[in-house]
């Protein structure tokens, strides 16, 4: 595909999200605010898996983590201010991202996946076992977040379709973001470290630094992703930072294609109509599901986004 | 703490330790030999405690269903081997990571369409129902003595194949230099397909085994996959000596972080928190040997 036609076909996409609100009934549009929350999830895991290299398996603990920053600075029947707790969020994650990244950033290859997924662990069992935050129930936030400047409101987040454009907002946001940043020398540094560590090194890139950042960053993009997922469902449990969501959100970034951006987002989003389509058919969708997963390991590489262009770029994760 | 207290404890530590060791073996051995990582090595433990109660069940007796079940569990190995595992060598950990994923999805669901969603109970074998009196007022079951002991038999048995035998020697081989190994004549293909099937049969077994003392529920795979890892993460990846180091000391540290606390019951939070610990290890680890305790430097 095109350089060009890529454009257009994502501002065609674009268009065609920004009509959604009016055209389509409430259920269409919750779900794709779910799918554009994902998008963001799934974005940031691959400015890791893709971009870095770094294929975390615990990326849930800074989306649940986030999720559970909201529910737990929300005050029981008053709204939080949307700033501040947004803040607060992805503060959290982002400190959370950087102590874990200290860590296991130490490690690579196999011992990365394991080690994020265990840290990712414990911070389940936090959640889970103490009384910290409703234990394995979870809590509720009655009152959504409000965003006030001087007195004046400019959405309202218990109305779905506001909630809608902010999500959209923020999947833009996110985009152009990561797109600048990739596109700027972090980026190329970031690459070289892909793909050979050793040689950035030696170059005098202190790719720990360059590395920490990154999982940083990601940890507080996907902080933005939970607490809006916590505004959306009004309620915060442990399955926010259970390991079948870091799962998940890997298979949506291969599926999608890996180290694109784009493709992500088109995970995301075939991945949950795969769901729906799955539970349609049946109440033991979770074997059609991992056996799509399977099929998708084998198969399908590059991802949905590799069908379209069979040229390969070299932007696999490096191995080991 | 009474010495009667810590002597049960300290028997207990060892006994989960082993335990840990034994599934976290046959993860280590498929990583270390094959180069792969199983995301799936829970979920074999988790179907080997099904099988268990099961077969248990329907054969009326423990002692018949543990050969038929590691039969069973040998035969699914080989099949996931045969079908997918072996298109998974020459690609990156990612993909490793996102089909074995897929499989717990698969098993999962097929355990509650087989076995369905309840927690349940495997009763101890008649043989080894009976207990030994330590003291006046504290006894100590047969059974878990038992798992001990088929945990270091076992950790033997797969020391001496590896070390001594001609078997042993071709897959130590096959790990350092598969292709050489093929173009010697051997059939190494064969061989990972073997070693992947002990591997998911060690998993399955420890299942098996530790049915009677915990009980076989929906979540028992993924809980005990984290914990393997952090046991081999602690052990360095590959080394089934830093394994058993490794599980024993979070035996140890588990078990001993729960009763400590229950003693100072003054912090409620401390026991809440007590399963933190095995977490805390592996951080300090990570500080200060990032490759494991006997993993070789990367």
């Amino acid at each position: 595909m095109s350089r060009r036609l890529g454009w257009i076909a994502g501002l065609v996409a674009l268009a065609a999200l920004v009509a959604l609100p009016f055209l389509a009934d409430k259920f269409y549009v919750q779900l794709f605010t779910k799918i554009l929350i994902m998008a963001i999830f799934a974005m940031s895991l691959d400015l890791l898996i893709g971009y870095t290299g770094l294929v975390s398996f615990g990326h849930a603990a800074f989306y649940g983590v986030a999720a559970y920053t909201l529910a737990l600075v929300t005050p029981q029947y008053e709204a939080a201010s949307m700033w501040t707790s947004l803040l607060l969020s992805m503060g959290v994650a982002a400190l959370l991202a950087f102590l874990i990244g200290l860590l296991v950033l130490r490690t690579s290859g196999i011992y990365f996946i394991m080690v994020t997924l265990a840290f990712a662990q414990m911070v389940y069992f936090v959640f889970h076992d103490t009384k910290l935050a409703g234990g394995s129930d979870g809590i509720f936030i009655y009152v959504r977040p409000v965003l006030e400047v001087f007195g004046w409101k400019p959405f309202d987040l218990e109305q779905f379709r506001d909630l809608y454009f902010v999500v959209l907002g923020c999947a833009v946001g996110v985009f152009l973001l990561l797109r600048m940043m990739l596109g700027s020398l972090f980026g190329r540094v970031i690459a070289g470290v892909r793909v050979n560590e050793h040689r950035m090194r030696s170059l005098g890139y202190p790719t720990f630094r360059y590395k920490l950042v990154c999982f940083t960053l990601a940890g507080a993009i996907a902080g933005l992703a939970g607490w809006l997922s916590a505004v959306q469902f009004g309620v915060v449990n442990p399955d926010f930072l259970a390991w079948h969501l870091s799962g998940s959100v890997i298979m949506m970034v291969i599926l999608g294609g890996m180290g694109t951006l784009v493709g992500p987002m088109i995970g995301a989003a075939a991945m949950m109509l795969a769901e729906i389509g799955f539970q349609e058919v049946t109440e033991h969708w979770q074997l059609l599901m991992g056996g799509f997963i399977v099929l998708v390991a084998l198969l399908l590489p590059k991802g949905l986004l590799g069908l379209l262009a069979p040229k390969p770029e070299g932007k696999g994760a490096a191995r080991g | 703490m009474s010495l009667g207290t810590f002597l049960v404890q300290l028997l207990n530590s060892v006994q989960y330790g082993l335990l840990l060791f034994l599934v976290a073996s046959g993860l280590t051995l498929i990583f270390g030999i094959m180069g792969v990582i199983n995301i799936a090595h829970g979920a074999f433990y988790m179907i080997g405690a099904y099988l268990a109660w099961s077969l248990a069940g329907q054969l009326g007796s423990f002692w018949l269903a543990l050969p038929l079940g590691i039969a069973l569990s040998v035969i699914l190995g080989l099949a996931l081997e045969w079908l997918l595992i072996n298109k998974l060598y020459d690609r990156d950990h990612l993909y490793q990571v996102l089909l074995t994923y897929g499989l717990i999805l698969v098993f999962e669901e097929l355990r509650a369409i087989l076995w369905g969603n309840d927690v349940h109970g495997v009763p101890i074998p008649e043989q080894l129902k009976a207990s030994i009196p330590l003291t006046e007022n504290l006894s100590y079951p047969v059974y878990r003595l038992f798992i001990s002991g088929v945990c270091l038999a076992v950790a033997g048995l797969m020391y001496w194949v590896i070390q001594k035998t001609r078997l042993g020697m071709i897959v130590r081989a096959g790990a350092s230099n598969r292709d050489m190994v093929q173009s010697l004549g051997i059939d190494i293909g064969f061989v990972y397909r073997v070693v992947f099937a002990v591997g998911v049969a060690l998993a399955a077994f420890a299942g098996m085994i530790a049915a009677p003392v915990s009980s076989v529920f929906p979540g028992m795979g993924g809980q005990v996959l984290i914990i393997c890892f952090v046991v081999v993460v602690i052990g360095g990846v590959g080394s089934v000596k830093g394994a058993l180091v490794a599980a024993l000391l979070i035996g140890l540290i588990d078990t001993f972080g729960k009763v400590i606390e229950l003693d100072i019951a003054g912090f409620n939070v401390l026991p809440e928190l007590s399963g933190m610990s095995v977490y805390l290890l592996m951080a300090a680890v990570l500080l200060w040997r990032p490759q494991g305790i006997f993993g070789a430097r990367p």
